[in-house]
């Protein structure tokens, strides 16, 4: 379709681009094995040694532990919301359909730091206090849009067909949910789940204000990037991170449906929008 | 029988629900509302209320007296104008470079791989995007400060280029950051071009750089202004990029100094209206250019 | 439907920011201004001690041993009393203050408070005042800084009640690259003017300096030598025109600024990679810089601001017992030596500076009496510096209610570095 020239054109600009979002992890990569606690280029000597001292951290076990918990809750919180309104868009009409969609939108399309400062606000208005409950629900907040996409575009290539012959059938509303609609949505509750978590537990912006005196991983980060002595730690801890957040996303790529398809794509770019 | 009466329950209950499809569908939406609406909508509101009360700097209460203050402030002194136009210059600056980076590998992936090794890509581009936004950041700081690797790579070909912590590092961080965001709408708007159309265009006579630019074009601007929501809207609030790489103020960190550190909450909420209005008026925009579909 | 929906998410909102409204949970303790200040809370029994506290101070006051082994007074104090530290690290005074405020001043125990914020928490109810014969070691606290007869303690003893245990103070010192910057600078002008003798600035686009609104003293300070037409008295006390002097010359500086500094490690990466090569800097600074570059401190002539950092408890914290173990526990001389020896403050108990003095053996006082250690137990250096405190309309002088508060120099520094 495309001309000679065009083709190695395209093919050379694919090519810079991944590079351009390449060479910087493995750039950190490289620095966690960094003997040395400069940061200069080159690497001097490699080392091991600071994965074990990261892994005996008391304060980063704790951050660990605290990121798994509000991953859990908010995941849970968002797949129960999150495939409610999904089922409701899918299934209904109704008048201010699109402002539901759009509603669920705006934790992820205004940017963080007023959704930090806005929820900030509300819990000092409210007196509540700081921590890893308010933090969970802010997580919760703009994870409720990853499941409902997923959902949806799940939802929205079921043929409706299904339900009906299963009505038809004989089966009520319940039994056909249960034996008809679960099953194949189950995948897309799995994918945004899965995207869901990594959300949660890569988010900084709204936990650093939400979260008062306690500790998550990238809060971890956060702080001692700060610390000059503390840099090699950083750096291992930053791969980690890297990997726990990964396993899932990819896990969720397959069960989405698949690379092919784009709103699977769209959602993981939206969760991913939301991550930051 | 137990089992029997069960069945029946659930049997009576889906009856009731289909012919009451109202209640429903509240049972369905109230939930995820009642969660967006109250939580979210509610401090959005809490925000904007704030946003025209002051604090006492000394006692640091605030006062909720009413008043048009904060936004007398933003408006009458200059350097706020000059932080909002700097943040969205930039923004725009960064959606354009992520444009132009993004098109071709996303052409390469839509159209011109193979299946296996577009699931391969997509996946590829999708991996950096869950590295953490933090620790990509932190490369970037470690790439460009002073002897760092930027500079070892270029003093390797011959010229020394130290972008320290200038305008150019937080360009180029941003563009980082933000270009898997960009990239996966522009990929699914090309992916749905129908191949009959290329086709159509080519019989009709046109050679590829007019197909492109007539026919393929027109039909993925939805998607690339979809994709530049995010980068726009990233860029607009971040503050921590700007602190960790480069010595400028964006509105992120106008607003993370006013609340964070110097307490004053009624003006951060003010000047928090800012990329909100910018925003709205983004989406709007978008919205018409027929991106919501695409994303 | 569409009815129903906007009139639940119009309900959802009103009700919500209703509620938001009417609960006055802004920290209001103590009554400020007119006649005097009633303390928040006054502590004057030490109990048996919680098992956690929760700190926020500056970094380098709180080590444990994790940055260098052979430093660590946390871990002792938590051997000793069982309350398990947690440390809060701030780069600013102001951050400090909004943090203490946070959750109604519930969720941290105490501040290592520098002048600047100390009076804004003591007026804002967001301290408690201590008895101080909780506190015998407060009697060998040099004599400046003592709680009953100190010339210099407004910035934690106000109207008679004690609001805290006084840790280490120090200078912001001028700090260079001894390889770089020859003659070794005796002025602060290598750092604000564009021009040094008719040439250009050797080192513009290499400066540093703070970056909090609290730096404008420092302008101030050199003002006050440079321009003595303006007559400023005391740099924190600035009437409009004098404020406007200042802005203008932070502006004529800022192109030569390479990168202002809040975060301590943005200034030692700085001067470590050569990005940096002259500028404020607090003792720590110097003291991790040291490690890895060619540098070296110095008070110029027009002066230094500085601070002296007190312990204070909040009104409302959540660990008192371990907070009050805390402030006597850091009172002590042998801690104020470590501290002294790790950071380069000068301890505010005056046999700390002795025990360091002693740790040197002969011509150790020499040593103490030194820059690198913030001129220990000197109390005229002590009196020289221009701690840091917040401003307010109060000119303290003649002139009456007319100077610029704090908000106004926090507008002023947003213009400056925004610009």
């Amino acid at each position: 379709m495309e001309s000679r020239a065009a083709r190695i054109l395209i093919r050379a600009g694919a090519g810079v681009a991944m590079l351009f979002l390449y060479v910087p992890l493995v750039v950190v990569v490289l620095y966690a094995f960094n003997n040395s606690v400069g940061q200069k280029w080159p690497i001097t000597s490699y080392t091991t040694k600071y994965f074990g001292l990261a892994w005996r951290n008391p304060l980063l076990r704790t951050a660990l532990w605290n990121s798994v918990r509000i991953g859990l809750a908010a995941t849970a919180i968002a797949l129960v919301l999150g495939s409610l309104a999904a089922f409701a868009v899918h299934r209904f009409q109704f008048f201010g359909r699109n402002s539901v969609s759009f509603l669920l939108i705006l934790p992820v399309a205004l940017p963080g730091i007023v959704t930090a400062i806005a929820l900030s606000s509300t819990v000092t208005a409210f007196g509540a206090s700081f921590g890893l409950f308010v933090t969970m629900v802010g997580h919760a907040t703009f994870c409720i849009v990853v499941v409902y996409n997923n959902v949806l575009a799940r939802l929205r290539r079921t043929p409706g067909s299904l339900v009906e012959a299963s009505m038809d059938l004989g089966a009520d509303g319940w039994t056909t949910f249960r034996l008809v609609t679960f099953p194949a949505v189950r995948a897309a509750l799995v994918a945004g789940a899965l995207l869901s978590f990594a959300l949660s537990f890569d988010e900084i912006i709204v936990t650093n204000f939400l979260a008062g005196t306690e500790m998550t991983v990238p809060k971890f980060i956060f702080n001692n990037i700060r610390q000059p002595r503390n840099r090699p730690i950083v750096n291992v801890v930053a791969v980690a991170a890297m990997l726990v957040t990964l396993i899932p996303v990819i896990l969720a790529q397959r069960l989405a449906g698949g690379a092919s398809n784009p709103t699977a794509a769209g959602a993981v770019g939206q969760a991913g929008q939301a991550a930051v | 029988m137990a089992d029997g009466s069960a069945r029946a329950r659930t049997t009576r209950l889906s009856a009731f629900f289909y012919r009451h499809r109202g209640l429903k569908l509240a049972g369905f939406l109230g939930g995820p509302m009642l969660w967006l609406v109250v939580v979210y909508l509610g401090s959005l509101g809490i925000m904007l209320v704030s946003a025209f009360w002051r604090v006492d700097v000394f006692t640091g209460d605030v006062v909720r007296q009413w008043g048009t203050q904060n936004f007398v402030t933003l408006w009458t002194i200059p350097v706020y104008r000059t932080i909002a136009i700097r943040t969205i210059g930039l923004a725009v600056a960064v959606s354009l470079t992520d444009v132009l980076l993004a098109f071709p590998l996303a052409y390469y992936a839509a159209r011109m791989a193979t299946p296996r090794r577009r699931n391969a890509v997509l996946i590829a581009i999708v991996v950096p995007l869950w590295a953490n936004y933090l620790v990509r950041v932190f490369a970037w700081r470690l790439i460009l400060s002073s002897g760092g690797f930027l500079t070892a790579m270029t003093q390797k070909v011959g010229f020394h280029l130290d972008l320290g912590n200038s305008a150019w590092a937080i360009w180029l961080a941003f563009s980082y950051l933000w270009l898997p965001f960009v990239l996966l709408p522009i990929y699914g708007a090309l992916e749905r071009v129908p191949l009959s159309y290329l086709e159509a265009s080519g019989d009709l006579g046109a050679k590829g750089w007019l197909t492109f630019r007539r026919v393929v074009l027109p039909l993925v601007v939805p998607g690339i202004v979809a994709g530049t929501i995010f980068s726009f809207s990233l860029t607009l609030g971040d503050y921590i990029v700007p602190q960790l790489v480069g010595n400028t103020k964006f509105i992120g960190n106008v607003i993370y100094d006013s609340f964070g550190i110097a307490g004053n909450v009624p003006f951060a909420a003010a000047f928090a209206l800012v990329p909100v209005a910018v925003m709205a008026v983004y989406l709007f925009l978008a919205k018409r250019v027929g991106a919501f579909e695409a994303l | 439907m569409k009815q129903a929906n906007k009139l639940l998410a119009l309900l959802g909102v009103l009700a919500f920011v209703g509620a938001a409204c009417s609960n006055n949970s802004s920290s209001s303790g103590g009554s400020a201004g007119g006649g005097g200040i009633t303390p928040a809370k006054t502590y004057s029994t030490i109990g048996t001690p919680e098992t956690q506290l929760n700190l926020i101070a500056w970094n380098g006051y709180t080590e444990d041993g994790s940055n260098d082994p052979s430093y660590d007074w946390v871990t002792p104090f938590e051997d000793q009393t069982g309350c398990k530290v947690s440390v809060k690290y701030a780069d600013t005074s102001d951050e400090m203050v909004t943090l203490m405020r946070q959750g109604g001043g519930s969720q941290y125990d105490g501040v290592s408070a520098s002048g600047d914020a100390s009076n804004r928490l003591i007026a804002g109810g967001d301290v408690g005042a201590v008895d101080p014969s909780l506190f015998p070691s407060l009697s060998d606290v040099i004599a400046p800084l003592s709680p009953t007869t100190g010339t210099n303690n407004s910035h934690y003893v106000v109207d008679g009640n004690v609001y805290g245990v006084p840790y280490m103070y120090g200078p912001n010192f001028l700090m260079y690259n001894t390889k770089i910057v020859k003659p070794a600078p005796t002025s602060w002008d290598v750092t604000f003017e564009p021009t040094i003798n008719g040439q250009p600035n050797p080192y513009a686009g290499k400066v540093t300096a703070y970056g909090g609104a609290i730096f404008m003293a420092d302008a101030a300070m050199y003002l006050k030598v440079h321009d003595p037409s303006l007559g400023i008295t005391d740099p924190y006390e600035l009437t409009s025109a004098q404020l406007d002097a200042v802005v203008n010359l932070l502006k004529a500086q800022k192109p030569l600024v390479g990168k202002y500094w809040s975060a301590y490690t943005d200034e030692i990466d700085g001067f470590v990679d050569g990005s940096m090569v002259v500028g404020t800097a607090w003792p720590v600074n110097l003291t991790y810089a040291k490690a890895d570059a060619p540098v070296a401190a110095v008070i110029p002539s027009e002066g230094v601001t500085g601070w002296a950092d007190t312990w204070m408890i909040s009104a409302n914290a959540p660990h008192p017992n371990c907070m009050l173990k805390w402030m006597e526990y850091t009172l002590q001389p042998e801690v104020q030596a470590s501290v002294g020896l790790w950071y380069g403050a000068a301890g505010s108990n005056a046999n700390s500076c002795k025990l360091i003095a002693k740790g040197y053996g002969q011509g150790g006082a020499k040593i103490v009496d030194t820059v690198e250690y913030s001129f220990c137990g000197n109390a005229d250096f002590l009196n020289s510096i221009y701690l840091w405190k917040t401003p307010t309309t109060d000119c303290g002088d003649s002139r009456g209610q007319t100077c610029e508060d704090y908000s106004v120099w926090q507008q002023k520094w947003t213009e400056i570095t925004g610009a």
